[in-house]
């Protein structure tokens, strides 16, 4: 059998108006074109999208989870990042 | 807790105790991968054998309101079968290989799916039976510890119960119909119960991956916790439609406050899981001509494709 698997898509749906488009599973499709219309009938069939998006998989890059300790580390030590950090005194009020 | 003088076993053990999700590219030892890739390529597998006994009433629908639903039902099974492939493929399993293993009946699917669907009071069964099993089985899924699985489980279980419900209105509106058609009812019903409370599998004393699958969390309760489930939502469930479950012993338990019921046919459990079930031979052959009889179509769209980004480039 030398025939070939057609390629793999991620597919992304912005569920509705003023939402983010959030990854919801993969499909294989011939092209663009057809993994649009197959994401619709897999991933849509009631109304769960008002958008889609495809990406083929294999242009999507990842952080390494392996490393993800060290990767994230920079911003494990900043607490003065969080509004919780200062303290207001209670006559101030509005902050 | 020290990590660090921890295995790397002991340390994915550690991380599923505490509920911590798996994702496709975490560290994780080859048998839970190889146990996920067929505990999963199985289930979908099921999910697309299971269009055949329903796709065959779809022509014969008593109504256009049935024919619509059961319709939408097989589709939604299409969708759930894609959903789980997707699940197995972030573990590298491949699509084609996934389907080739099935065609050359090296994989298993439900054996649910060997029986035949000889009348229309089946498709009033299927659903509100065997979807009812299938929906047993599934809602602890939700929960199973490898991410993407579980979400496709989340979609899927999301659908189900329409298509329970859908059965169980087949089997009410016979129920409540002529003196034949409640007799319809009761004569699937009659075929249908043994086959669906083998669909939990075997008994926990003959399940011996139980226990790790487990302690992995992609299996959350025995088989025999949730046939004894399953009998107990059913039982009254068949006694408000006026139908009889075709097991003499089931009675309810004061003590145990459940019902008590009788033994399964286990020789039968293993003849079909074994090939030897009565439609073993056309579910796979009606798979393998629809696959095969699907070649052109998937050639000439990749032919398509390819011509277009030929066209795109030149454009461009
Ligand atoms: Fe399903
Ligand atoms: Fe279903």
């Amino acid at each position: 059998m030398n025939q070939q698997e057609w390629p793999l898509w991620e597919v992304f749906i912005r569920s509705k108006q003023g939402l983010d488009h959030k990854h919801v599973g993969s499909l294989h499709a011939a092209d663009a074109v057809m993994a649009v219309q197959n994401a619709r009938d897999v991933y849509t069939r009631r109304l769960e999208g008002v958008s889609i998006w495809v990406v083929e998989s294999k242009h999507i890059h990842a952080s390494n989870p392996d490393e993800a300790a060290e990767f994230f580390d920079p911003a494990a030590d900043k607490v003065y990042r969080h509004p919780t950090f200062y303290d207001v005194p209670d006559s101030i009020k509005h902050m | 807790m020290e990590t660090s003088t921890l295995t790397p076993e002991e340390q994915f053990q550690a991380r599923i105790d505490a509920d911590v999700r798996i994702e496709p590219k975490d560290w994780m030892p080859d048998a839970y991968r190889k146990t996920l890739i067929r505990q999963i390529s199985q289930h979908a597998h099921s999910e697309i054998v299971g269009m055949l006994p329903e796709g065959n009433w779809i022509t014969r629908a008593p109504s256009l309101k049935r024919k619509s639903i059961l319709l939408a039902k097989v589709q939604d099974e299409a969708g759930h079968g894609l959903y789980l492939y997707s699940a197995a493929e972030t573990l590298g399993a491949s699509r084609d290989q996934m389907l080739a293993d099935l065609h050359s009946g090296k994989a298993k699917y439900s054996s649910i799916f060997n029986y035949p669907t000889l009348s229309w009071a089946d498709m009033g069964c299927v659903g509100w039976l065997v979807d009812g099993a299938a929906i047993l089985n599934q809602v602890p899924l939700c929960r199973t510890s490898y991410g993407p699985y579980a979400r496709a489980m989340v979609r899927v279980c999301k659908e189900e119960s329409f298509h329970q419900r859908q059965g169980f209105e087949v089997m009410q509106t016979l129920c409540e119909g002529s003196a034949a058609q409640k007799e319809m009812a009761q004569e699937s019903l009659n075929r249908w119960w043994w086959p669906t409370l083998m669909m939990f599998g075997p008994k926990d004393a003959d399940s011996p991956n139980t226990e790790q699958s487990m302690k992995w969390r992609i299996k959350r309760f025995t088989n025999d916790e949730l046939r004894q489930k399953f009998v107990d939502m059913m039982v009254p469930q068949a006694e408000f439609l006026g139908l009889t479950v075709p097991d003499e012993k089931v009675q309810w338990n004061e003590e145990r406050q459940a019902y008590d019921f009788g033994e399964v046919n286990w020789d039968e459990f293993w003849a079909v899981v074994k090939g030897n079930g009565l439609c073993n031979h056309d579910r796979l052959q009606a798979r393998v001509q629809a696959h095969e009889e699907g070649a052109w179509v998937r050639e000439a769209a990749l032919a398509h494709a390819a011509k277009r980004a030929a066209r795109a480039a030149v454009a461009a």
